[in-house]
């Protein structure tokens, strides 16, 4: 077949080109080249080297925050999806039950980041928020501004509250795939509702349950507004994930080298575990 | 095994029915044989699979009995029941080796391990799936996998009957037919009831002994496949068996006489009765021929399949088709039809007039 060459098409490209220099390749590059060097403003920079980038990597606080995040990833991926494909497993697969159900869980996922902070922070007040004050009636002494297990323990119910949906409705899409007869199947071939769950329903969720471990991933291991707007990442430092250590350092102490060689970090961690997990999950499908 | 029996079986999807076409079958009467080979045959929507899900126990009828060895069993579910069913679409358990999968029904059924080893190898050993046992069902081709579904439907020797929905579907033309003999033969070997759904006449009457052909919902005939063929007793048997179809003319019935398009003809029976709203003949296409006298008609073209010829002719009321065979002579333009008396019938609303 012979090809027709047509260099001008290259100028279709352009726009999406400059779309992508300016909200992508850009700022990387500016966040690249403050990396390896250091600045005293007006301009002059001076050639650091490794410099920062070892300075982080050693660092304790760095080290904390890093833990911190992974923590708080951890234990939100080990709620929120057990938690998700459950509400997806019950919820009605017919009738006026779909639609009531599918709204009623997109609810959260509508509402702007900031304002689910500031409605959490409010709600969990111990002396006028609902649920900070009925935990206090209730007899417990809870105060998410001053008890980091508290604070903890809210930031987590927070995101559960916000996030959980998204898994839900991934879940609920992944199971209303399945056809009929693998479960006309499974019921002539006797197998138990555990059964079902374990050889049919699961290893057909596997595809979105991969999309929904990686976005949940992704994004709770980003998260900062809400932490931001509901602790601050406090008390002290008990809340002050990665990013909000980020911003401290960057426009808090405006160590610009040292907040542009985390920023690196931070992105290469990100892309490292999502592609070893990509990798792991879609191994075996890639050989069938 | 069992005896297969259903008593006045009707299912609506529906909670009211105001009409017959809100019924997805009705006023259904079967009666089939412990160890017979049976075929369900109709076209898509005819409510062949609503039969086949209400034997199995996937659907609760809302009239009517069904019956295995004459106990009512219409409360049971599938498990109860105990049935096996093969579905259209290969159902397979991914994430399970080829053995896991065909020990399944058996482990779920707590029967010891050396047990289900003894039987899930000599059910692998029938299906020649010996080979791949300790693959993963989720790399095998679609028909392995519907191997898959038949052998986990076979493991089991106490099975009632065993069902299969069109499982020929998604298989490719030339292992059907290994397939299919592999079914008759394994039916020939374990002599179980069996019972086989399809909308495609050349498997229904292959494998069957004896065909249950629907239509709307009813049974329209039930028979030896040579007795579809050569006694068609609705119209629509004559349409859907054969290809081509049957041809049917409109005729007026005149005392005992049968007329088309002006002409006398003779047919199989004797006519006694002719208070119908609608009256028919039927005659297969292999069953006229040319002659001096007869029908007229006028040959509109011929085609050769290369085991025979099927000439399309258009007489007054209708096109009827003729097959004759590929090294005879076609007269072109008009011609005279002669239909073989013990073939020909008279149809009154559809129905066979006997």
């Amino acid at each position: 077949m012979n090809k027709t060459v047509n260099q001008k098409a290259w100028f279709f490209v352009i726009p999406v080109f400059v779309l992508v220099a300016f909200n992508a390749i850009i700022p990387l590059m500016t966040v690249v080249n403050y990396a390896f060097q250091e600045t005293f403003g007006n301009n002059v920079f001076m050639w650091e080297g490794t410099r920062w980038f070892k300075q982080i990597m050693l660092s304790e606080r760095f080290h904390a925050s890093l833990g911190r995040q992974f923590l708080f990833t951890f234990i939100i991926l080990f709620i929120q999806i057990p938690l998700g494909i459950a509400i997806a497993l019950t919820m009605p697969k017919e009738g006026i039950g779909v639609p009531v159900c599918l709204v009623l869980m997109s609810m959260p996922l509508l509402i702007p980041w900031n304002v689910v902070g500031a409605m959490w922070n409010i709600f969990a007040l111990p002396d006028i928020g609902f649920l900070g004050h009925s935990l206090n009636a209730l007899g417990f002494d809870y105060n998410f501004t001053q008890q980091i297990g508290d604070a903890w323990f809210t930031t987590i119910l927070m995101d559960v509250w916000h996030w959980t949906s998204l898994v839900v409705l991934l879940s609920y899409a992944g199971l209303r795939s399945i056809q009929p007869a693998y479960y006309q199947a499974a019921e002539i071939d006797g197998a138990s509702r555990w059964a079902i769950f374990t050889k049919i329903e699961l290893p057909k969720m596997k595809k979105v349950l991969t999309i929904a471990i990686l976005l949940r991933f992704m994004d709770s291991f980003m998260i900062y507004t809400e932490p931001f707007v509901l602790t601050g990442g406090g008390p002290g430092n008990a809340t002050a994930f990665l990013s909000i250590d980020l911003v401290k350092m960057a426009l808090g102490q405006f160590d610009l080298g040292p907040a542009a060689a985390m920023s690196l970090i931070y992105f290469f961690i990100v892309l490292l575990v999502c592609w070893v997990f990509y990798t792991l999950m879609m191994r075996n499908e890639e050989k069938s | 095994m069992a005896k297969v029996t259903l008593k006045g079986l009707s299912h609506s999807y529906l909670k009211t029915q105001s009409s017959d076409a809100d019924w997805a079958i009705r006023g259904v009467d079967i009666d089939w044989n412990d160890g017979g080979a049976y075929a369900l045959l109709g076209p898509s929507g005819c409510g062949k699979t609503t039969l086949l899900n209400i034997i199995s126990g996937l659907i609760t009828p809302t009239k009517g009995d069904i019956l295995f060895d004459d106990k009512v069993i219409s409360e049971l579910n599938p498990v109860e029941r105990n049935i096996a069913q093969i579905f259209q679409f290969p159902v397979i358990y991914d994430t399970m080796t080829v053995y896991d999968n065909l020990a399944f029904p058996l482990r779920n059924r707590k029967i010891p391990e050396e047990e289900i080893k003894v039987k899930v190898h000599e059910i692998a050993e029938m299906l020649e799936l010996s080979s791949t046992l300790n693959n993963r069902a989720s790399g095998l081709t679609a028909d392995g996998k519907q191997k898959i579904s038949l052998g986990r439907g076979l493991v089991r020797s106490d099975v009632n009957a065993i069902m299969f929905d069109e499982p020929l579907t998604v298989i490719d033309p030339h292992l059907k037919w290994i397939l299919r003999s592999k079914l008759k033969e394994l039916h020939q070997k374990i002599n179980r009831t069996m019972i086989y759904v399809t909308h495609d006449q050349t498997e229904a009457l292959t494998f069957a002994d004896q065909v249950v052909v629907m239509h709307e919902g009813q049974i329209v005939q039930t028979g030896t496949p040579v007795d579809l063929f050569e006694k068609p007793k609705h119209t629509f048997v004559g349409y859907f068996i054969g290809s081509p179809g049957m041809n049917v003319l409109p005729c007026q019935i005149k005392g005992n006489d049968v007329i088309v398009n002006g002409k006398k003809i003779e047919t199989h029976q004797q006519i006694k009765k002719s208070n119908f709203n609608k009256t028919e003949v039927g005659v297969r296409p292999e069953f006229i021929s040319f002659s001096n006298e007869g029908i007229p008609v006028k040959v509109l073209s011929v085609s050769n399949t290369g085991r025979h010829k099927i000439i399309d002719t258009e007489s007054e009321t209708g096109k009827i088709k003729i097959i004759a065979k590929s090294n005879e002579d076609i007269p072109s333009g008009s011609a005279f039809l002669k239909f073989k008396k013990e073939y020909t019938y008279t149809y009154g609303d559809s129905w066979i007039i006997e």
